[in-house]
């Protein structure tokens, strides 16, 4: 992409002009993080004050009306979901692709990846009303109540997999055909071009779909909502009620005054600073892998 | 110059501000109190702003002891409260405008009919968690609590003389529809919600049924005639002499004109 910055183009007035435009556009966009952050910040000021943040993880129970404020629960559990979700997602969507790109004949695989892309567009509140109304009475004949972390896990999963599967396929898709070509000559079988070229060669790829749907997996609201059974306890068992932030700020902020809805604000606050750890984590990773 | 242009600018700033004081006198009501009649007085304040072009309702929620206070101090024109006046509160005036019951659902397949106050509580402190212990089926009981700050959770806190922490629940949920699918889809749930909303869910063949309460059935009617014991009356309260707008705005509350909005709410109109 050097050759953006060599002298021959920036001599166009076009570009001349184009350049601060587009810089000041994608200032704004940085910017709108940083507002977000400061508006989080200002607005769960009130219980953040002093050492007011100690009780978000000291206090045993979120009763914020009788002044316990403990959080710590709940981000146990906002990350039991999503993590329960993706090792579920990330295996079935890396064989979807894997099935889409070497297995399947071109029209079935046509076929497949415009399931696939449909299941991606689903709004999620349909997952959450199918999941209150069929999947959790179907797990509570079975572990009563039926709205539990399972039953979140398994919704968030639906959800993510398309997200997987389809970036796993642009990624396998963007590996070289010369690499595969190459393996093939070498008298490689094709489980074998699969498994030790085609994906270690769209890792880098593979992984960025798994971060996206991990980061859309910690932000879902209303499926989880509808089935996680919304519980302030630290996730003990597969089959026990959850709350996870999002359904936290979601269930209170309507009715929510004073201290109560400044701490809403912080729970808010947590939520986007453990997507921020996640992202900048997994761009430390991701890096990692590349420069192997 | 420079001198002449502020001068300018307060006299201009003092205009404005008389101005405004005098439209607000006359064109603006403002009502604090209880979160749980603010949305209700939300949606009337629209539909009087409509009616009345020219006059702002600025709706305030914020409980309804500050309804109480802002109705004494003038902050507020009219306060709103989630009860009756209580004895020391004589200097104002309640105007009623609706009032808000909830009934204990359970789903139509339970043999369970009815439930003293002591069951109840003792199924909500976890006391008793199977309701073979109450002569039902050997089933676990999924215990439906509301998310804190709801008033339907407040209702029930309040009558049962409980704390929130007290409760022990297996599910807790937003809004009254989502209870009501929560015990439909879960024989061994028990649930709170407001008597309009589970009556029509009822009607409309979704498998829960409203359990009596001190033998007094669970129905807007009883509810209306203020013989359901888990039901209080939401108020407006003035003080002193009022406004010509503000007591048009509480005629118009409390008119037929907003049934409908109500009865939206999930609250129960008053017989008329």
């Amino acid at each position: 992409m050097t050759w953006l910055k060599t002298s021959s183009l920036s001599r166009w007035h076009a570009d001349r002009r184009l350049a601060p435009l587009l810089a000041v556009l994608a200032a704004g966009a940085a910017l709108i993080l940083l507002l977000v952050l400061v508006f989080l910040l200002r607005e769960a000021w009130p219980v953040l004050n002093g050492n007011g943040w100690q009780r978000f993880f000291g206090d045993d129970g979120w009763y914020p009306l009788e002044g316990r404020f403990g959080l710590l629960a709940m981000v146990w559990a906002t990350l039991a979901a999503a993590f329960g979700a993706i090792l579920l997602a990330a295996p079935l969507g890396l064989a979807c692709a894997v099935f889409v790109c070497f297995y399947a004949s071109p029209g079935l695989a046509k076929l497949y990846r415009m399931m696939l892309a449909l299941l991606a567009g689903i709004p999620s509140v349909v997952f959450g009303l199918w999941g209150l109304t069929v999947l959790v009475p179907l797990i509570a004949r079975w572990q009563p109540p039926g709205a539990s972390l399972f039953c979140a896990i398994l919704i968030l999963m639906l959800m993510i997999l398309p997200t997987v599967a389809l970036t796993s396929v642009a990624a396998l898709n963007a590996v070289p055909k010369s690499l595969l070509h190459g393996a093939a000559a070498l008298g490689l079988t094709r489980k074998g071009i699969i498994l030790g070229v085609a994906v270690p060669a769209a890792r880098a790829g593979v992984f960025g779909g798994i971060l996206l749907a991990t980061a859309r997996a910690l932000g879902e609201t209303m499926a989880v909502l509808m089935v996680a059974g919304n519980v302030v306890q630290n996730p003990s068992g597969l089959f026990e009620p959850v709350r996870v932030l999002t359904a936290n700020i979601a269930l209170e902020m309507a009715y929510a005054t004073g201290t109560h809805r400044a701490s809403l604000f912080a729970s808010g606050l947590m939520l986007t600073l453990l997507v921020l750890v996640l992202a900048s984590l997994a761009a430390r990773i991701g890096g990692h892998t590349r420069n192997v | 110059m420079t001198v002449n242009f502020w001068k300018y600018m307060a006299s201009l700033a003092v205009l404005l501000l008389l101005a405004c004081g005098a439209r607000a006198e006359n064109h603006k009501l403002v009502l604090t109190g209880s979160s749980t009649v603010a949305p209700l007085l939300l949606e009337i304040g629209k539909r009087f702003e409509k009616q009345n072009p020219g006059v702002r309702v600025d709706v305030q929620s914020g409980g309804s002891s500050r309804g109480v206070a802002d109705a004494r101090s003038g902050l507020a024109d009219i306060g709103m409260i989630s009860r009756a006046l209580k004895p020391d509160e004589n200097d104002l005036v309640a105007h009623s405008i609706a009032i808000d019951g909830i009934g204990i659902i359970l789903h139509r397949g339970n043999p369970i009919s009815s439930l003293s106050d002591e069951q109840i509580k003792a199924i909500y402190t976890g006391q008793i968690t199977r309701w073979k212990e109450l002569g039902g089926k050997d089933t676990r009981i999924t215990v439906v609590n509301k998310a804190e700050g709801r008033s339907t959770l407040d209702l029930f806190l309040h009558h049962f003389a409980l704390k929130n922490s007290e409760i022990k629940a297996q599910v807790v949920i937003g809004d009254n529809p989502q209870g009501i699918k929560t015990v439909a889809g879960n024989p061994g749930a028990i649930s709170y919600v407001s008597i309009g909303a589970a009556e029509y869910e009822a009607a409309q063949g979704t498998p829960i049924k409203l359990l009596p309460m001190a033998g007094v059935a669970a129905t807007v009617a009883n509810v209306r005639a203020g013989r359901f014991p888990l039901s209080r009356p939401l108020n407006l309260v003035t003080k002193g002499e009022v406004t010509v707008l503000a007591q048009r705005f509480i005629e118009f509350a409390r008119s037929g004109a907003v049934h409908d909005l109500v009865e939206n709410q999930f609250l129960v109109p008053l017989a008329r």
